[in-house]
């Protein structure tokens, strides 16, 4: 049901991670929905995006957009990176199945949510970058099962 | 050489050999229809009544109360709309349960839609219903009680011959989906006072597209497929002659194994649930410990997706399957593991892993093995799993 493209995503998945200080982190999808995608940007002085890193809960197709998506924003600008938008991962992916289109949103929202959170810090604007709408919901995982 | 270990069996089986042996004349030499009187076909009739002979001596019932069908859901399909309307004017309410199999839930939904009334009983933490909650669900026009002998997906046993002496005592037909249950452990009709039995061929060594419903003598239920008098008139149609074979013959072999296979698969099942709970952290069992089918391993995992793991142990040359929304193609995951109480996100986590009588102890170390180095994998790279370490650390 995969493309080749998404299989070798899924099974190595490029910029997997975490950046400590990262100038940008964002976060999206929720659990309940089984997907979560956390993305972290490191970002110089020239508002270049430096290293990008990864970490998603999902399924393969999650996975693979999520690491498509770091890739395509490596070395960008925070305004070329913007412009990555889901159909260009799809497309760079070689496709998806139309059930996991939605991952592919998932991946440009939590690129969007971390050059948010950049902004944020930075006390700057990037036309055309809105607030992330979907965030983790929280708390629902921690019930005292007995694991 | 890639490893290939099927542990799927709960999905579909591998149809063995000796009974792709006993269907192959009926493709080819005897191709009769069974209707017919020449001596040539009339054989056939004759062996598909033999067939009908060795299910019913397994079941602890009389040959002319199984009748042959397509398949599991259309046995299922066919008690409930069936006996529905057979029933109509003593009632209209019908006892299921939430971790039903979709062709009993989504029959009783279409049912609900016209006219009829439908109690889902709840489950405990392992998948059981609670036999109180079941009387407290009758009332003067209940109809129909259908639980399913086991479940598919986490593979617990229900209390039948309890529910069969309740529907008993109270006058209400019962009728049990014994899908993922027949020939996997014994099931008599008569002791646990089962109306009607739903069962399916490839569940057991047997070729697709054929099962039966068991329905007891003196049930009014009607003709499910109008037509010829095929199956007593019940289910019109020129038999499915080489699936009737298959089909029978599965039986019987699996009735001849059943006591060996059950010692040996639920040996294995033990001892792989032991090491994946000794081995692997942050999981579950899911399922009764010991109420359980001999073959059925289920677990979720914390901080991981089901179909992460499922494509991750195919690469690794090992079938199992999920109750993650990603495998059902809705955004929910199972709606079984919903009812046993598992939050979304630890449904999401879930492996089936379901044995066979081929299944070696070989085969589940290796299995272990692959699965704690995929969670492992996966949890690195959960987001879940890191705010859970940051928090806990």
């Amino acid at each position: 049901m995969y493309t080749e493209k998404v299989m070798d995503h899924f099974q190595n998945p490029r910029n997997v991670g975490e950046i400590e200080d990262a100038s940008g982190v964002g976060t999206v999808g929720n659990a309940k929905c089984g997907d979560i995608m956390r993305i972290y940007l490191d970002i110089d002085e020239n508002q270049i995006i430096r290293d990008v890193k990864f970490k998603t809960f999902g399924c393969g197709a999650a996975v693979a957009t999520s690491s498509m998506a770091t890739e395509l924003v490596k070395g960008k600008s925070i305004y070329e990176a913007l412009k990555v938008t889901n159909k260009a991962v799809m497309e760079a992916l070689d496709g998806l199945p139309p059930v996991k289109v939605h991952c592919s949103l998932l991946a440009e929202e939590a690129i969007h949510a971390a050059l948010w959170d950049y902004t944020e810090k930075n006390g700057i604007k990037i036309e055309g970058l809105e607030k992330p709408k979907s965030d983790i919901h929280e708390g629902e995982e921690e019930e005292d099962e007995e694991y | 050489m890639k490893r290939f270990i099927y542990l799927d069996n709960a999905a579909t089986t591998k149809t063995a050999p000796e009974v792709v042996e006993a269907m192959l004349p009926y493709f080819t030499e005897n191709f009769g229809n069974p209707s017919s009187v020449y001596s040539f076909a009339s054989g056939n009739k004759e062996a598909i009544s033999q067939q009908r002979d060795v299910i019913a001596d397994v079941l602890g019932a009389k040959s002319n109360e199984i009748y042959f069908t397509a398949g599991g859901s259309e046995s299922d399909n066919w008690a409930l709309k069936a006996a529905a309307e057979a029933y109509a004017d003593k009632g209209n309410h019908i006892i299921t349960t939430k971790i039903e199999h979709h062709a009993i839930l989504h029959t009783a939904e279409y049912l609900e839609k016209r006219g009829f009334e439908v109690t889902y009983l709840d489950v405990d933490e392992d998948g059981k219903i609670r036999l109180e909650d079941l009387k407290a669900a009758i009332r003067p026009t209940t109809i129909l009680i259908s639980v399913m002998y086991a479940n598919n997906e986490i593979g617990t046993i229900q209390p039948i011959k309890e529910v069969g002496e309740i529907a008993y005592e109270n006058g209400i037909l019962f009728h049990t989906d014994a899908v993922q249950a027949f020939g996997q452990i014994p099931i008599q009709v008569d002791e646990c006072h089962i109306d009607m039995l739903s069962a399916s061929g490839h569940k057991l060594n047997g070729p697709k597209g054929i099962g039966f419903l068991y329905i007891r003598k003196g049930v009014k239920i009607r003709s499910f497929v109008h037509g010829g008098a095929q199956e007593r008139k019940r289910r019109a149609g020129t038999e499915n002659v080489p699936g009737i074979i298959g089909l029978g013959t599965a039986v019987k072999r699996a009735a001849n194994t059943m006591e060996a296979r059950m010692k040996k698969e639920s040996e294995l099942r033990d001892y792989m649930i032991g090491r994946i709970k000794e081995e692997i952290p942050y999981c579950r069992l899911n399922g009764h410990k010991t109420d359980r089918l001999p073959n059925n391993v289920n677990f979720s995992f914390r901080f991981v997706e089901g179909e992460s793991l499922l494509i991750m142990l195919d690469g690794k040359g090992i079938c199992g399957s999920s109750g993650s929304a990603c495998t059902s193609g809705s955004l929910d995951p199972s709606h079984v593991l919903l009812a046993i109480g598992l939050p979304h996100e630890i449904a999401h986590g879930s492996l089936r892993l379901t044995l066979s009588e081929e299944t070696s102890k070989e085969d589940i170390d290796y299995v272990v093995d692959s699965l704690k180095e995929i969670v492992g994998t996966l949890r690195n790279m959960s987001p879940l799993y890191e705010d859970f370490l940051k928090t806990n650390s």
